[in-house]
């Protein structure tokens, strides 16, 4: 991995964490917010495979775990944003992506992403909450990632698609 | 032969080749099979491995990663659950507050113009029925004042008395919302553009004009995280205000409209009333909570006969959708990179 695309690619991180818990805060649906971060990821395992968004999922989620208003036992999003990244780069198609494929493959990945860090905390009993409410947070989570993706998604992949290697330096 | 040749140019002749077709025995047939496999089989390789087309990558390499990523995160819950108090991780959670932090408020700072924006759009209508409920429900609780002059005499008098004791201790530190933690991550925290250098430290207390907030969690130089009254791990002492009956208080996890908290009361022979307030009973030293301090009213009462117990359901008087001016109780006298607002409203220091 190149140092421009690492440095670019935690630039995005962090951007979107701040986005996601400053600006989205206020405009919170049921105190769901868009998960920018998850959004990142997905983009980079479109456009440059496992391997590469397996790491940026664990970057990303590591920050998610360990910045600020965050809580919760750290590990738990790296975990589950590195799977979301191992996933979507397994499942990528071989071509440039079509719209449809990209939203399905980011609801998928926010069902995933979502799950896994609600079943992490089941298996460390680290916040005790329902089902009910586990689920309701899902489909918002869900509703809200398949919203923002015709506007972060196709920047993102732009993006990470110029830090080819035959572009990157 | 002859009408083999034929045949395998008639074939060759539409451009693409098919594959699928078993090929009679014969050169030509033969080698396109090869190469249509071999194709197929580097096609497979270029879907696993990277795009760049520099040589494509065995799946093996990813799943190694995968699995020493794997490794490295559960190590690092490890690592967090396994130590408890002074986690190995806190240096990093500390840095990060004294990074991210600050780029939250500047971030909060820009966007909070257009967040306003929202409140412009509110139709006449809707302004002119908002003063209708508010006057009325002024006007219902002037009489009610009215009717209990002695009480609200006697209440004043109380009231002297602890501002007077209140005045011994405490002060509040003035510090806005600037990030809210994702409900996806089942907490309820938020952060706070006040930090150690305003004098803020864990464990304290945070209010805002309606009543309890939370508590600090964690104090970066310039940021703090709150824990909110809502989220499932906040327990707080609470009594019914009417009936100074005590009870332990959580929350449920959920902010917005529907954000109720769970009192367990501890005596279930009184019954609290409807509307009866509730406030915290205090802990020890006023850390983590005061005492005191407004939470809510109850709306409803359930009592388990299994439990052998009362559970009452309380709204709170915090609207923790549209947290934005909160106040930190820090004992008087502390040392502060802002102006302190005293028990008696006055605002003492201030570097700003």
């Amino acid at each position: 991995m190149s140092a421009v695309r690492g440095v670019v690619a935690a630039v995005a991180v962090a951007l979107a964490l701040v986005l996601q818990v400053s600006v989205f805060g206020p405009l919170a649906w049921e105190g769901v917010v868009p998960n920018l971060c998850l959004l990142v990821v997905v983009a980079g395992a479109l456009t440059r495979g496992p391997q590469f968004a397996m790491v940026l999922g664990f970057g990303a989620g590591l920050l998610l775990d360990l910045a600020p208003p965050a809580d919760h036992v750290a590990g738990r999003w790296a975990l589950a944003l590195l799977l979301v990244g191992y996933l979507v780069g397994r499942v990528r198609p071989e071509s440039r992506p079509t719209a449809t494929t990209v939203v399905a493959t980011v609801a998928g990945a926010s069902f995933v992403g979502t799950s896994v860090f609600a079943l992490s905390g089941v298996l460390l009993s680290d916040p005790v909450v329902g089902v009910g409410e586990t689920l309701s947070v899902l489909a918002v989570s869900l509703v809200w990632d398949v919203l923002l993706t015709p506007f972060v998604l196709p920047p993102l992949m732009a993006l990470f698609r110029r830090l080819e290697p035959a572009h990157a330096l | 032969m002859a009408l083999l040749d034929r045949v395998g140019t008639a074939r060759r002749a539409p451009g693409t080749p098919r594959e699928e077709q078993p090929v009679r025995p014969g050169r030509p047939g033969r080698s396109r099979r090869t190469r249509s496999l071999m194709s197929r089989h580097e096609r497979r390789e270029r879907r696993w491995g990277h795009e760049g087309g520099t040589g494509a990558e065995p799946p093996r390499a990813s799943r190694s990663l995968l699995v020493a990523l794997l490794l490295a995160s559960a190590t690092v819950t490890t690592l967090d659950l396994a130590t408890g108090e002074d986690s190995p991780l806190d240096p990093v959670r500390g840095v990060l507050a004294d990074t991210m932090g600050p780029a939250q408020g500047a971030a909060t700072a820009v966007v909070r113009p257009f967040t306003a924006i929202g409140g412009w759009f509110e139709s006449n209508g809707s302004l002119r029925d908002e003063v209708a409920t508010l006057e009325a429900e002024n006007s219902a609780l002037r009489s009610e004042l009215n009717t209990s002059a002695y009480d609200r005499n006697r209440l004043a008098e109380y009231d002297g008395l602890t501002s007077v004791a209140a005045d011994l201790g405490y002060s509040l530190v003035p510090s806005r919302v600037v990030g809210v933690g994702p409900a996806q991550s089942f907490s309820s925290t938020v952060t706070i553009d006040a930090g150690t250098d305003a004098g803020v430290q864990p464990d304290m207390t945070v209010v805002n004009n309606d009543g309890l907030v939370g508590r600090v969690l964690s104090a970066g130089r310039s940021t703090a995280t709150v824990l909110l009254l809502v989220d499932p791990e906040a327990t707080v002492g609470a009594r019914v205000g009417d009936s100074m009956e005590m009870g332990f208080l959580s929350g449920r996890g959920v902010i917005g409209d529907e954000g109720r908290l769970d009192l367990e009361l501890v005596d279930d022979s009184s019954v609290p009333a409807r509307a009866d307030s509730v406030v915290t009973w205090g802990s020890d030293g006023g850390a983590p909570y005061l005492a005191g301090i407004p939470i809510g009213r109850v709306t409803k009462v359930y009592s388990s006969l299994r439990e052998t117990a009362q559970r009452a359901v309380i709204d709170p008087y915090v609207d923790f959708g549209a947290l934005d001016l909160v106040g930190v109780v820090v004992p008087t006298g502390t040392r502060s990179d802002r102006g302190i607002i005293g028990a008696d409203g006055e605002i003492a220091g201030g570097g700003r």
